[in-house]
């Protein structure tokens, strides 16, 4: 094969396609304002993009065996009221609290393989359930972050800014547990067809456990890693996440269905997303414009890769 | 049916139904050490069935199974066959789309894991289909869902014949060599008769009669869920074979209609269709007030070719000219024919609603006269057409489908075995009305996998992988015709 070849080949041009959004929108962001390009200002664009990619990772790993879920951004909410209230107060409940809304996560996708339920609904309905037990948690914005989790989040790293190793090593430790492990070939295959690994004799409840557990898990990390930026909490604090985690999964390359995923992919979508909610103010449109301007973002992804489908088929 | 401790497997009366629908009635069946065993049989004989009891993925409501003479005693499982060294290469592929070839081969192999697994994964498929299809021209890293179903297959099987921390005993091959060309198919047979010879057993299914007589050593053969042969492969020659297979004890047969010796082409063609993968253009025809019979083994292009004819309804392209309105009763009731929340009533009057349209809406009354005609006509059993569709027993909803193409303004009426499941008293009533409909001018074309009802049709075609091979007159029509034109010649 030729580079030219190479480069022009259907496959290459999918994988490459969430780094070369990125890249292209940060290229626009310094061209608008140059004095961006500098630690600081990295820094304070990508500050919240470590919480996004953890609930983007949460999100992929249900989409993995293709559900959906509804209730990711709910849930880091709820996990942020924990960690600014019972983790704060008393360490052991809280961890203990935590422990507990994994293990409910977990259940729920127990819940849904054992009773064929569409997840969709599960999550729409569970959403409710986090977001209520959140406000009974914190029924006001406060609450105060244990000061380690600010000691982590607030990092200063020579050179390269905190957000942008952080997300590294977030995309990298989720690659290898879930591209490059037999177990994580497993568990993609489930998205793929289960039927076959059913066949192969895995069984599918453990598999959907594992996930949602798993999704629990880095749903926990981002309510921490969120409340170690802002300090307090908020019940409500992280309800755009939920369509943010889909949409960072989809613009980092992955699909719906069919176990396709990418967790390098899946972290970079999210970077994408933090970095046009800047690129917009440097472009002095109010922020009530964001979603908007993220929808039409996904849109030109997609498009893209629509096209590239195309030449593949 | 001599039993010896040479037996990989032997099963006593295994029995499974579905429903109503009895798949296996009592099978009794063995498998012997280094032996390669022929299972043939027509659609929906339980050769299928047979293998998913074997495999573990299907469990059987009564019998008894033995492996290695031991009896089963645990609650049998994939997990359970795959410790006693069963494999099954099942009919529709079992490969994950979205995996590589290597991680595919890790699939069933839970003992490839730790550090540099994928290596050894890669490793024991590459040599595995290295040595049963030299040449493939498959890479270890490639992703399955990129290559063609053709070497899909080959993946799948090669996966099947690896071997790690468990011996290999038995693999089932149902239907190996339908996605293979005539080389790879043969390099495969050469590799089972090898693998036979090196003590692994086989039990080979197939619908290539040539296959499972020049490539196995004993043959069963299946009907109705039941071993109605069972010989030497010595013993069997494709006539002999095709007409075990064939109706050996006749059961409670529909009566065979008065044959209609109507000349064809005195009436005007109102269809012509050539499938899409025929290649000598023949063509599917049909005159106004013809019943056509679309035979074949299942899903050999007949669906296919009904569903070019509805697209073409009232234009024509290339390959297909369609005069007149168009309507499908469709086979597979829950998927493509009711609509669940809807009464029975607008079911049956849905294909209608453009003529039942007062003002931009429905006019309620046309819509409720409509469904109490065909209510009466099609006797669909409910007290009140505005109860929900699914009150209806299976047979009732399948009227109800019936009363929407014939209710309908549709002068050609398309069939996809919609007799799947449905009672005999409900059949007859429905062949009745079908003739009186086509002798009214109304052409039907019907896909059926039930021999009996070719009686019911004028002329059938008989279709395999994709294409028209036969067609046979209503008075050229046997069982056995049929059959023959199904199986693929070897030559």
């Amino acid at each position: 094969m030729t580079i030219m070849e190479r480069i022009t080949n259907p496959r290459f041009l999918r994988s490459a396609l969430p780094l070369a959004s990125f890249a292209v929108l940060l290229s626009l962001i310094f061209y608008v304002q140059p004095r961006a390009m500098s630690y600081f200002g990295l820094n304070l664009m990508l500050q919240y993009a470590v919480p996004i990619a953890l609930a983007t990772i949460a999100q992929m790993f249900i989409l993995t065996v293709n559900d959906l879920d509804l209730s990711i951004g709910a849930f880091v909410g709820l996990t942020a009221s924990i960690g600014a209230t019972l983790l704060a107060d008393n360490p052991v409940v809280g961890v203990c609290a935590l422990a507990a809304c994994v293990a409910a996560y977990g259940a729920i996708g127990a819940l849904i393989h054992w009773r064929n339920l569409p997840s969709i609904v599960v999550t729409l309905g569970m959403s409710f359930v986090w977001l209520g037990i959140a406000v009974i948690i914190l029924p006001t914005p406060g609450g105060t972050s244990p000061a380690w989790i600010k000691a982590i989040m607030g990092l200063k790293v020579p050179y390269i800014p905190f957000p942008i190793i952080a997300a590294a090593v977030i995309a990298i430790v989720v690659q290898v547990l879930l591209m490059h492990t037999s177990y994580g070939a497993t568990l993609r295959g489930a998205g793929g067809n289960p039927r076959a690994i059913e066949r192969a004799g895995w069984s599918l409840l453990k598999i959907k456990i594992v996930m949602y557990s798993a999704a629990g898990f880095f749903g926990v990390l981002s309510g921490l890693s969120l409340i170690g930026l802002t300090s307090a909490a908020d019940a409500h604090i992280a309800d755009r996440y939920t369509l943010y985690s889909i949409a960072g999964v989809i613009l980092g390359g992955g699909e719906f269905v069919g176990g396709r995923v990418s967790p390098v992919g899946a972290v970079i979508g999210a970077l994408t997303l933090t970095l046009t909610g800047s690129f917009l103010i440097f472009l002095k449109i109010s922020p009530d414009w964001q979603i908007g301007a993220q929808g039409a973002i996904l849109i030109v992804v997609l498009a893209l890769r629509a096209l590239i489908k195309r030449r593949e088929g | 049916m001599s039993l010896s401790s040479n037996d990989i497997v032997t099963l006593r009366g295994v029995a499974k139904s579905y429903g109503a629908v009895r798949a296996l009635g009592g099978v009794d069946f063995r498998v012997g050490l280094g032996e390669c065993l022929g299972l043939v049989g027509h659609n929906g004989a339980g050769k299928s069935t047979l293998m998913n009891v074997l495999a573990g993925t299907v469990s059987s409501d009564s019998g008894a199974m033995e492996i290695h003479g031991a009896a089963i005693n645990e609650k049998y499982s994939v997990a359970v066959a795959n410790s006693r060294g069963i494999r099954c290469v099942f009919q529709e592929l079992s490969l994950c789309p979205n995996l590589t070839v290597a991680e595919n081969a890790q699939i069933i192999h839970p003992s490839l894991k730790g550090f540099g697994w994928r290596k050894r994964a890669d490793a024991l498929i590459t040599a595995k289909l290295d040595e049963i299809f030299p040449g493939h021209g498959i890479d270890g890293d490639e992703l399955v869902g990129d290559l063609s179903i053709g070497k899909r297959q080959m993946v799948e099987i090669a996966r099947a014949f690896t071997v790690t921390a468990q011996s290999l005993h038995l693999v089932i091959l149902d239907e190996p060599t339908s996605s293979l060309d005539v080389v790879t198919a043969g390099q495969l047979l050469a590799y089972i008769r090898k693998s036979v010879e090196g003590g692994t057993s086989c039990i080979l299914i197939s619908h290539v009669l040539g296959e499972i007589l020049d490539y196995a050593d004993r043959i069963v053969v299946m009907k109705d869920g039941r071993v109605v042969a069972e010989r030497a492969a010595s013993e069997f020659d494709r006539d002999s074979l095709v007409s075990a297979m064939g109706n050996v004890v006749k059961e409670a047969r529909i009566e065979a209609h008065e044959q209609r010796e109507r000349e064809r082409g005195t009436t005007p063609v109102v269809v012509s269709a050539v499938p899409e993968k025929q290649t000598d253009g023949r063509a599917l025809v049909a005159h106004k007030g013809e019943i056509i019979g679309l035979a074949g083994l299942a899903s050999h292009g007949q669906t296919h070719t009904l569903l070019q004819v509805y697209q073409a309804a009232g234009k024509s392209d290339k390959r297909s000219r369609v005069e007149g309105p168009v309507a499908l009763v469709a086979g597979d009731r829950q998927t493509d024919g009711v609509f669940h929340l809807w009464s029975i009533a607008r079911n049956v009057g849905i294909r209608s609603i453009r003529s039942m349209v007062k003002f931009g809406l429905i006019d309620q009354e046309a819509e409720q006269r409509l469904a109490d005609e065909w209510r009466e006509r099609i006797k669909i059993k409910t007290p009140d057409m505005d109860n929900n569709i699914l009150s209806l027993s299976g047979g009732n909803q399948q009227k109800a489908l019936f009363a929407r193409a014939l209710g309908s303004d549709a002068e050609i009426v398309l069939m996809d075995d919609p007799m799947r499941g449905v009672d005999i008293g409900t059949k007859l009533e429905v062949y009745d009305l079908i003739r009186a409909e086509s002798e009214r001018g109304r052409t039907f074309l019907w896909y059926t996998t039930e021999m009996d009802e070719l009686n019911n049709c004028d002329h059938t075609y008989v279709f395999r992988s994709g294409q028209i091979v036969a067609e046979l007159s209503r008075n050229e029509l046997t069982e056995e015709k049929v059959l023959q034109s199904s199986f693929e010649e070897t030559a």
